[in-house]
């Protein structure tokens, strides 16, 4: 694994953009270039990617620091070969998405409902504020509750807050055996079936697709075979969940929608292309309606992972429009870490 | 506001035309809430009042920002470092009244509750549903879950379920304008900032918590506790990481060390093996097939480490009993001394040891006894230094003690707190934790929260002013003071 601390260099670059007043567009693997408002062609990028390699990697600490721009498929190579893995299984987007990217996007796979999100396993972030310095929130420690939880308001800012520099994560042990079922089941009957298994299984995943309910065991060998012979279904491939999580299987989608609802909420069970995370995640490709209208007044929020043209143009907000107060101390934060308005101005929300 | 020409009388009128009855002006009364769990530090508050409905204490947040009247939140006032010490000039905002449990989801696995409710009353209500709620701090039985979110809560069972933050999915908030708003939701996430996670471990100083979602877990099928005494405390931590390394994700892993052991089986008589000088405790649950795999390969990696003694709890009664030394640890040793003083660093693992013997070469040099008791699996130590405070200079000394202690968990990459906060208490070793220019954000986001600074002010996080006048440098984490000394 190549590794090198450009740290001091990508520090140089933000001054001068924070002196010369000239927003930064920040740059890991560029795999998800598609996702929030694009960039202004004013922008100057900011490439992170030669800042990489791991700082600290102990297995039996269970934590894992890496700079920002390190692959995340040589981060979970270097899991696997320690039997361990990142629990909330990031999408690796082109397989060229880095944990810098990953943690500002905050993004969750399938695993997400029975291991925990992204944030949940950031312990600590090293970052370049709109100060110019080089700050250090959280640890290399489970536990830390001294000063304000800096690193998870990191998670998922959408590089609009400062330029991450290097990420601490939590890890843990990878499962000895995981295998995947598709159970025949209608969309009306698929909530409770996995209210059933739920209990007394051990499941890591859990999406609904075309009247199947696909699940998959992970555990030791002993556990996995006693739940196999409890359900249904026949095993299928486990790559089903890559292809979810990388969203390969939308691909031909033009306008897709990712909903977060509660697991057994009824919203959107029509209609759903892929109803993942156990219920909690509906995707919805190509809708004929703004999901939005159809989520007022539940709890939840819609996001127009992918769009086209006519989209933008039509000015539909990408990501759930915050509402006052929410709006106001989201700015006053941003205000705070990036008075100056250089980093990723835009991509989250457009006056972020 | 011109704060000089403030009328004291009126806003006591004012507070009262809120609350009705639910005041307390009185010396007597106002006694009861001088402290939090960190009994060296009191100070009355000037007024106490007991809201019980959001729409109350909408009224009492607009009306002391609008003054500018210090608010200081408190739930129990179990917290340990001083978060809910009162303010000499302020309100002193019991949430005691939010005490219902609103409703319970069996479909979603969640929980709506009040602030006021006690972590313990939580799990005790669906405990029929064959579910609970993971969080277990020692003081269960008595600190609120609104304190909980306030400090971050961990327990012995963080390793594998985590914080409160890990498990609470929704919050209801009082901004200082007394405007509501909700952070998280029902679902899995939420769009913008992760402002739930911030509001954690934020100890009341970025808004007033009035109502908590919290996720419930099903009940495991199968648990035990296996206990195993080592000669050597040394010994004892490596085979914490062994476990770790083994592939093996215990519920609770704990360690205590010889004074620990000796005071909680003098206490308890839980069975601990009182010749040993370290002991673990380490907790298994899940699936019933899962677990017998699991405990044959932690009985292993415990022999292979050469434990004296290895014993396991099946039953309920059994499991409950060996727990009980652990979790009486702290009034365990509280009968050694008139005084103790608990500590709350974390560290890498991999430096217990070192760690330890620097604790045991500060206990000579303050001759002050100290006790060890240790959330093994996640780093979270808790020293418990034993004073008198009738001895003129004592409890200082013991104060003394506990800041070179903080200062040894940053030396080695750890933190100050791991799950009781900062408070007053440890607000000094925030100046060594942390450079002026990460306090600056950290005063950056109480103000983009609470402009005026009215919510528990002067705690948590210093200001760049004290740290100055505390003279501490600031100590990158993990660089060492003694870097020749010896580690493993």
């Amino acid at each position: 694994m190549r590794s090198k601390d450009q740290g001091k260099s990508l520090q140089t670059q933000v001054r001068s953009a924070i002196k010369q007043q000239s927003p930064l567009t920040i740059e890991g693997g560029s795999s998800k270039g598609f996702y929030g408002y694009p960039p202004s062609h004013e922008l100057v990028q900011l490439d992170v990617s030669a800042h990489r390699g791991v700082i600290d990697y102990e297995p039996a600490e269970l934590v894992l620091r890496v700079r920002a721009g390190t692959p995340l498929s040589e981060i979970s190579q270097l899991l696997r070969e320690n039997n361990q893995l990142l629990p909330f299984e990031p999408p690796d987007f082109e397989a060229k998405a880095t944990i810098g990217g990953e943690t500002a996007s905050g993004l969750s796979g399938p695993r997400r409902p029975y291991a925990g999100s992204a944030r949940d396993f950031v312990l600590g972030v090293s970052l370049i504020t709109g100060s110019g310095d080089i700050l250090e929130f959280g640890g290399q420690v489970m536990k830390n509750v001294a000063g304000y939880d800096v690193s998870r308001l990191i998670t998922g800012s959408l590089g609009t807050l400062g330029v991450i520099l290097d990420v601490s994560l939590k890890v843990l042990p990878a499962p000895e055996v995981e295998i995947t079922r598709a159970i025949a089941v209608s969309r009306q009957e698929f909530q409770a079936l996995l209210q059933s298994m739920q209990r007394e299984m051990p499941i890591s995943a859990a999406a609904f697709e075309n009247g199947y309910l696909n699940v998959r065991l992970s555990g030791s060998e002993a556990a996995v075979s006693a739940a196999e012979q409890k359900i249904d279904g026949d095993e299928t491939d486990g790559s089903y969940w890559d292809k979810l999580n990388t969203l390969e299987c939308f691909s031909g989608v033009r306008n897709l929608w990712r909903v977060s609802v509660a697991p057994a909420s009824k919203l959107f069970l029509e209609d759903a292309a892929v109803i993942d995370w156990g219920g909690g995640l509906r995707w919805l490709a190509d809708p004929a309606y703004d999901p939005r209208q159809a989520l007022a007044g539940n709890d939840g929020h819609a996001t127009l992972v992918k769009y086209d043209e006519k989209s933008l143009l039509s000015g539909i907000e990408i990501f759930e429009p915050l509402t006052e107060p929410l709006l106001s101390i989201h700015q006053k934060l941003k205000q705070q870490f990036d008075p100056v308005g250089i980093f990723n101005p835009g991509r989250m929300y457009r006056n972020i | 506001m011109d704060t000089q020409n403030f009328d004291k009388k009126d806003f006591i009128d004012r507070l009262s035309r809120i609350c009705g009855e639910h005041i307390i002006t009185d010396k007597p009364r106002l006694a009861v809430y001088e402290a939090d769990g960190l009994t060296a530090k009191k100070q009355l508050p000037w007024v106490v009042v007991l809201p019980s409905s959001i729409s109350q204490v909408q009224e009492i947040a607009c009306l002391c920002n609008h003054f500018e009247v210090p608010v200081v939140a408190r739930g129990a006032g179990t917290g340990l470092s001083g978060g809910a010490t009162p303010h000499a000039e302020g309100v002193l905002l019991s949430l005691a009244r939010f005490n219902r449990i609103l409703s319970v989801d069996t479909e979603n696995l969640l929980a709506r509750v009040e602030p006021g409710v006690t972590n313990l009353a939580i799990s005790e209500k669906v405990k029929d549903l064959g579910l609970y709620y993971a969080p277990d701090p020692s003081s269960q039985v008595a600190c609120s879950i609104g304190g909980n979110v306030a400090e971050n809560s961990g327990g012995v069972h963080c390793l594998k379920y985590g914080l409160t933050v890990h498990n609470v999915r929704k919050l209801k908030v009082i901004s200082p304008l007394g405007e509501l708003y909700e952070l998280g939701s029902e679902a899995f996430d939420s769009a913008g900032y992760d402002l739930l996670a911030l509001m954690h471990g934020s100890e009341g100083m970025l808004g007033i918590v009035v109502e908590v979602t919290v996720k419930l877990l099903p009940v495991p099928e199968a648990v035990c506790v296996v206990m195993a005494g080592f000669d050597s405390v040394k010994k004892a931590a490596i085979a914490v990481g062994d476990i770790i390394a083994a592939g093996i994700l215990p519920a609770g892993l704990e360690m205590m060390d010889k004074p620990a052991i000796r005071a909680a089986e003098a206490f308890v008589h839980a069975g601990y093996p009182t010749d040993a000088e370290a002991l673990l405790l380490c907790e298994l649950d899940g699936i019933d097939a899962e677990l017998e795999t699991q405990l044959g390969a932690l009985k292993q990696v415990l022999e292979n480490n050469g434990a004296m003694t290895v014993s396991t709890a099946h039953d309920s009664e059994n499991r409950a009993r060996l727990w009980m030394g652990r979790k009486a640890a702290f009034p365990a040793v509280g009968r050694l001394a008139p005084d103790y003083y608990c500590m709350d660093g974390t560290i890498p693992r991999r430096r217990l040891a070192f760690v330890l013997d620097g604790i045991s070469r500060l206990s000579e040099q303050y001759s002050l006894a100290v006790a060890n008791v240790f959330h093994a699996g996640d780093g979270n130590l808790h020293p418990l230094i034993l004073y008198d405070a009738n001895h003129p200079g004592e409890l200082h000394k013991a104060e003394q003690f506990g800041a070179r202690i903080l200062e040894l968990c940053i030396e080695v990459g750890g933190t100050i707190t791991g799950e009781h906060g900062v408070g007053i208490e440890k607000i000094d070793q925030m100046c060594v934790q942390f450079s002026t220019a990460e306090l600056s954000i950290f005063h950056g986001i109480k103000s983009a929260f609470d402009e005026n600074g009215i919510l528990n002010p002067g705690k948590a996080v210093p200001t760049l002013h004290r740290c100055a006048e505390f003279g501490a440098m600031h100590v990158r984490r993990g660089e060492e003071k003694f870097p020749e000394l010896e580690r493993f």
